[in-house]
């Protein structure tokens, strides 16, 4: 794994920010600590850094705005930190490019797994790898052959099904947001929809998991969005 | 028993009387036996003295008579300005009220207490602009002559030839503060008047001929030495009660006052007030209203009326009763009020006729034998000299009996023509039997007409309907036929006997009917108050009980009505809710606060302001003023009736009884919710104070060794400990969101985001949140495949399932297997989460969901005991609704249920084949 990757750190909270150098400092990352939105922007044009850890709530400017601004030229992956009573800040910041979130409180453990998980969405991205076939425990996704089979077993789809699974693979690991994925999936009409995108995953895990009321692929982020997990 | 200590009873009123006359201003009178003693020179005296003393002195009204050494002593006091008041063309000064209100000196000089105020002031007398400057706080001097004191107006009148109309009740004098008497022997007084210093000159000869007569002058001056003598000794024997001097144990006197139409009930009164005075006794004046009392005439009731006001203002307490006879009705109410006499006038018949109909006081007499009797002679005919009183008119003014009602001369006329119609066919009938019947049944026929006419028109047509059929009989039956002569002396008495008989039928007849007639009246007037009542008490809201009130007084009253009740800072306004047709408009605001403020009755019929329109009625009720009612009476005569007055004071009574008891109800409802809150916010401070700080001191514990090892800790302890503050700082974010959700969901700060949810999703994401806790208990999920979707906020609902999910986890042993499963009805899903631990103690089922709750037996469980109350919220707030219940197996039961609509419709699709 890469861990000489450089992350910048847009938090205020001193407390917080001594908690993240120190974890991730000890897990080998090189860490620049900005305290507000504005010097963090700056940081992240100047630096070059290989993702963003970005809290919510800063005292300059809205977290979004700060995503927005930064996506306007960079595809740097961004991690979002924000409180629990603010859903729809943490669904704004996805749907403005963001690609995780953490909710605090927060384990070091839970952080460093986001983390790898988005650097590695980066680099695999940045090397050309095409996803030609995913495959996680025994889920296989083959994007070519577009075959899907669990412990070898083909699984049939729908169309919809298909392109929803695909649309997960194709961002394994983010969280991705019900308005991405309805419009993704079913097209700009249908964003309102959720409970489309609702029934269909339903029907996916059905037939992909074993246990559909504990999924172990098809992850829920209650009011947020789906996830596929990559481990 | 000799107890020398003195009547606690006594002694508190005494302390209520004097804190009242605390906070009132001081009273003082400069009391004379007549003019010109030097009343109005020693108040002026008197008030420069407390001048120089440095109080703050007005001469609100002082008259000098033009007199010179008086109006030296006015020189360098502040003078109020008159009001000037345009009456009948001339331009008369009066004292001005308000602008002695307005100005509010310490003490004030307030002349001729007796003085008539001009008619449209805002009292008609002056010693009642004086009670107002007293309440409002402000002290003042004023003076009067022993002839305007209202007991002794009649003897003064009795002894100098001249009535005197101006009075004052006795209650102003007995509640002044102080009596200073101003005497001068008779001689000086007429020596001062020769010289010219009581009247200008030539007023002097004129006066000295009339009233200042020696004779009248000594026994006008005794009578003003005795009175204040009295007052002296009342104050010695107060001041011996206060010191305990003496044994003093007062059987309390009650007196019973009868009253009747004749010219002396004033006289009556008088007396009796004197009587009272002497004998500290309460007095209480009774006017029975007899079926004969009620045929009497306007004037007459008027008069009865006038003197049960004046037994008012000099402190009576009146009542009117009514009975058939009157002597029953005044001993059963003696009784009931436990009277210990009772004064009656002198019985105006005499001779056989006494002996023959009985008189009032012979049989109250004979049937009251153990009360004493007091029976008060007849004096000059006082009464009709009132009649042409001045005052006298225009009180019937004020009390709006001079109206006149129309149609009583047309139905008079008709009831008239009727009996001689009545009397016209009975002839008629009677011509038709001659032939054939006896003369003794003609009359019989007669005899029915007389009735009739009785039981229809009243007293006056059958008497006449009597005369005339005796008459007609004779003249038409009775041989020599058609002349009234009469052959057979025999007939005479037939006459006689058939006219008698007439008579008393008649008057029986109409005596009963005229009893039913009020029977039927106050039957209505009682059915009336029952129905307010009835409808009040059933009626919530004060909105509510002043649309009732009103509608009641309105119908009852013919009246229109308006209940004004005041704001917050207790200025009286007009009401808020919409009126209805019976709502009176446009009440004189500022009348309403006067009435509200100083707790008495005002506008048309009072003292106060009697010339308006408009009557305006205190609600007092226990706990103090309410509102007012106003009253636009369209008939002012029948609201003065004084059984008309007793029925609107219970009615106001009840309404004001009616508008506290909402009044009450509410501010008990505030202070039950106060204390509600505060006994929440105590048990939330212990409950959070004990959550937060056993997390807290495990983490400041652990987090401490860590900080300060040097080297001791092993690797395995370090990682203990640094497990240890995890999980509970863990706990303290669990409780922290817990107590947020709850702040929250009761600020109603809430808005559900609805959206349809198949349940596995919800349930998947409750248990993901929950996977480390969960680790010890298996958990089933047993959702049917075509469970329904449904329209939830999916955030909150995951709530409900993890905090069910862990209370199961909480309550029973590790190991133990946990069952989600749900039905789908026709129209609610209903969830059940069961565990196989010990179960709910029996009667906690419903109490679990109460905020702060927690099983007596849970020891050191952790949690607030919001959990259940947050998943409670949140059900109700979907619609739904919780409970919880034990297993037949073992262990408890949760459930709640969602209500379910019709889904959305979604279109299907084909299985894409690879």
């Amino acid at each position: 794994m890469n861990n000489s990757a450089t992350l910048i750190v847009i938090e205020d909270e001193t407390q917080i920010s001594r908690f993240l150098r120190t974890t991730l400092v000890s897990e080998g990352y090189q860490v620049i600590e900005a305290k507000t939105g504005k010097q963090g922007m700056i940081e992240a044009a100047t630096r070059k850094p290989d993702l963003i850890i970005l809290d919510l709530g800063l005292p300059d400017m809205d977290g979004v705005e700060v995503i927005k601004g930064i996506r306007a030229w960079s595809a740097v992956p961004i991690i979002i930190l924000s409180a629990r009573s603010l859903e729809n800040d943490k669904i704004s910041a996805l749907d403005a490019g963001a690609d995780d979130y953490l909710v605090k409180p927060f384990s070091a453990g839970e952080l460093l797994a986001r983390i790898r998980v988005a650097l590695r969405h980066v680099s695999s991205a940045a090397n050309g790898e095409e996803e030609g076939v995913f495959s996680v425990d025994e889920l296989k996704v083959d994007m070519i052959h577009r075959k899907i089979t669990v412990s070898g077993a083909e699984v049939h789809l729908t169309p919809i099904e298909y392109r929803l699974l695909s649309v997960l693979v194709k961002h394994a690991g983010k969280v991705l947001t019900h308005r991405l994925l309805l419009r993704e999936v079913w097209g700009p009409n249908y964003v309102e929809r959720a409970h489309y995108l609702r029934i269909y995953m339903g029907t996916l895990r059905h037939k992909l998991e074993k246990d559909p009321a504990r999924p172990r692929f098809l992850l829920t982020e209650v009011g947020v969005g789906y996830r596929l997990a990559v481990d | 028993m000799n107890d020398q200590r003195p009547d606690p009873d006594a002694l508190l009123e005494k302390v209520q009387l004097a804190e009242a006359r605390r906070r009132r201003g001081h009273l003082k009178i400069f009391f004379g036996a007549c003019a010109g003693v030097g009343k109005t020179y020693g108040m002026l005296l008197a008030a420069r003295e407390r001048r120089a003393a440095g109080l703050d002195v007005v001469a609100g009204y002082v008259e000098t008579h033009k007199r010179a050494e008086t109006e030296q002593l006015l020189q360098g006091l502040e003078i109020l300005p008159p009001r000037i008041v345009e009456y009948q063309g001339t331009q008369l000064r009066e004292f001005d009220l308000d602008g002695a209100l307005k100005r509010h000196p310490a003490l004030i000089l307030v002349d001729e207490l007796a003085h008539t105020n001009v008619q449209g002031s805002r009292h008609p007398k002056r010693w009642q602009d004086v009670e107002e400057l007293l309440e409002a706080g402000i002290d003042v001097y004023t003076a009067i002559n022993v002839q305007h004191i209202e007991s002794l107006n009649d003897v003064v009148s009795q002894i100098t030839g001249i009535t005197v109309w101006e009075t004052v009740p006795d209650a102003v004098l007995a509640g002044a503060n102080e009596i200073e008497l101003i005497d001068l022997p008779p001689d000086e007084l007429l020596q001062r008047l020769e010289e010219g210093k009581v009247y200008l000159p030539q007023q002097a000869a004129r006066a000295a001929q009339n009233f200042f007569r020696k004779g009248n002058l000594i026994a006008l001056r005794e009578l003003a030495l005795r009175r204040t003598a009295d007052r002296v000794d009342a104050q010695m024997r107060d001041y011996r009660e206060d010191h305990a001097i003496q044994n003093v144990w007062q059987v309390k006197e009650r007196m019973l006052v009868c009253i009747g139409p004749g010219g002396t009930a004033e006289n009556l009164v008088r007396a009796a007030y004197r009587l009272a005075r002497l004998l500290k006794a309460e007095w209480i004046v009774v006017y029975v209203e007899t079926a004969k009392l009620q045929r009497l005439s306007r004037e007459q009731r008027d008069a009865i009326l006038c003197t049960l006001k004046l037994a008012e203002e000099l402190g009576a307490e009146t009542v009117t009763l009514s009975g058939y006879r009157m002597a029953d009705e005044v001993i059963s109410y003696a009784r009931t009020r436990n009277a210990t006499r009772i004064v009656l006038g002198k019985p105006t018949l005499s001779g056989w006729k006494r002996w023959m109909l009985g008189s009032l006081v012979d049989t109250i007499v004979r049937q009251a034998s153990d009360i004493d009797i007091h029976v008060v002679g007849r004096e000059s005919n006082f009464l009709s000299q009132a009649r042409e009183n001045p005052y006298f008119s225009r009180s019937r003014l004020y009390l709006g009996l001079a109206s006149e009602e129309p149609g009583t001369l047309f139905k008079w006329r008709t009831s008239y023509l009727w009996a001689l119609a009545t009397t016209a066919i009975c002839t008629a009938i009677a011509w038709l039997m001659f032939d054939r019947f006896d003369l003794a049944n003609l009359i019989m026929i007669y005899l029915l007409g007389v009735v009739v006419v009785a039981a229809r028109y009243g007293r006056g047509p059958s008497v006449l309907s009597s005369f005339l059929s005796v008459v007609l009989f004779d003249v038409f039956f009775v041989s020599p036929r058609f002349s009234f002569a009469v052959s057979d002396s025999q007939y005479l008495v037939t006459f006689t006997v058939m006219l008698l008989v007439a008579l008393v039928i008649s008057s029986m007849t109409a005596s009963i009917h005229h009893q039913a007639r009020i029977a039927g009246h106050r039957e209505r007037r009682i059915a009336s108050l029952y129905a307010m009542s009835r409808e009040l008490a059933v009626t919530r809201g004060e909105d509510n009980i002043v649309r009732i009130a009103v509608k009641h007084v309105a119908e009852v009253f013919e009246a229109q009505a308006v209940v004004l009740l005041p704001d917050e800072t207790g200025r009286i306004v007009y009401p808020k809710s919409e009126g209805t047709a019976q709502s009176s408009h446009g009440s004189d605001l500022s009348v309403a606060q006067w009435v509200y403020d100083h707790e008495q009755m005002a506008g048309q019929g009072t003292d106060t302001l009697p010339g308006g329109e408009v009557v305006y009625l205190p609600l007092t009720a226990s706990s103090g003023m309410i509102g007012v009612l106003a009253l636009l009476p369209l008939n002012p005569a029948r609201i003065a009736l004084p059984e008309q007055q007793r029925l609107l004071e219970t009615f106001v009574s009840q309404i004001a009884l009616a508008l506290e008891r909402v009044k009450l109800a509410l501010v008990a409802h505030n202070t039950q919710l106060k204390m509600e809150t505060e006994q929440l916010r105590n048990t939330l401070l212990s409950a959070i104070s004990h959550d937060l700080r056993t997390p807290l001191a495990a983490i400041v514990g652990a987090s401490s060794s860590l900080i300060r090892d040097d080297e001791k800790l092993d690797e395995h302890a370090r990682r203990e400990l640094g497990q240890a503050i995890y999980d509970e700082a863990l706990r303290m974010t669990g409780l922290a969101n817990n107590l947020l959700d709850m702040a929250r969901l009761e600020a109603g700060a809430v808005v559900l985001h609805l959206q349809w949810q198949p349940l596995e999703e919800v349930v998947g994401g409750a248990l993901a949140g929950l996977n480390s806790r969960m680790s010890n208990h298996p958990v089933t999920v047993n959702l049917p495949r075509d469970l329904p979707l449904v329209e939830i906020d999916s955030m909150l609902v995951e709530r409900v399932f993890a905090n069910l999910l862990e209370n199961a986890v909480k309550y029973t042993q590790p190991g133990t297997p946990i069952e989600i499963s749900a039905t789908g009805g026709s129209n609610e899903l209903v969830v059940t989460i069961s565990d196989q631990g010990r179960g709910i103690p029996a009667g906690e089922e419903k109490r679990i969901f109460e905020k702060f709750h927690r099983v007596a037996s849970e020891g050191n469980q952790g949690g607030a005991g919001l959990g259940l109350t947050i998943c409670r919220f949140i059900v109700e707030a979907h619609g739904g609704r919780i409970w919880a219940d034990n297993l037949p197996s073992g262990g408890a039961a949760f459930h709640f249920a969602l209500p379910l609509t019709e889904p959305p419709l979604i279109e299907q699709e084909e299985v894409m084949q690879s």
